[in-house]
């Protein structure tokens, strides 16, 4: 990683990506949200159950300078499902009153479930702290 | 400084057909919520359809206007 063109920041958040079926890039933490918006998508998260990883992108700004160039796209927070970004705060926000957001996360219930089963037996959130990798 | 007037109008004037409401929810003119309605969203994904409205502002956004919330519908009628 010594050549002039690597840049270890931008692969080391195409690497959280890649490594991570749902990880938010966020301002703060799940448990200190440091931005009403990143609030709101932690919230709409933790409310349908799915696991996250979440990257804080405050302690440098070349993580937010690094995921927009990957993303294209310009605000924060940034929710990518499988490698695939699916939004900020607002897309989150419409898929979740749409009961769309369980499903995106794959956090459903199997097709094949009994269907008396109850909708409300998705494991709890489990946020990993994988800020200090990006530094 | 934007405002929500001059947002409204580079939204209508960029996006073909596009009706937009634009509020400045802080009256800081930094963070703004805008509905916009436009035929030329059809077909194209919400994320596709948000970007299009970012792109009404490059730069500008995370920079002087800190946030904007975007709802995008397609209209119904021609």
């Amino acid at each position: 990683m010594t050549d002039e063109t690597s840049n270890p920041i931008r692969d080391a958040i195409q690497t959280a990506i890649d490594d991570h079926d749902v990880i938010l890039f966020m301002k703060g933490t799940p448990d200190a949200p440091a931005c009403g918006f990143s609030a709101r998508t932690v919230a709409a998260l933790q409310t349908v159950g799915a696991p996250f990883a979440a990257v804080d992108i405050l302690p440098d700004p070349r993580i937010r300078e690094e995921l927009s160039a990957i993303s294209a796209w310009p605000t924060i927070p940034q929710l990518f499902v499988k490698g695939e970004l699916v939004g900020g705060c607002d897309i989150v926000t419409e898929m979740y009153e749409a009961g769309e957001l369980a499903q995106t996360l794959g956090v459903e219930a199997p097709e094949g479930a009994p269907a008396e089963a109850p909708a409300a037996e998705a494991p709890g959130p489990a946020p990993m702290g994988i800020e200090n990798r990006l530094n | 400084m934007p405002s929500a007037q001059e947002l409204k109008q580079r939204i209508e004037a960029a996006i073909p057909g596009a009706s937009a409401e634009v509020e400045d929810l802080t009256g800081g003119g930094d963070h703004f919520r805008a509905v916009i309605v436009s035929n030329a969203f059809a077909g194209h994904s919400r994320l596709d359809q948000h970007r299009m409205v970012y792109d009404v502002f490059g730069e500008e956004v995370g920079g002087p206007i800190h946030a904007l919330s975007i709802t995008t519908q397609t209209g119904r009628e021609p």
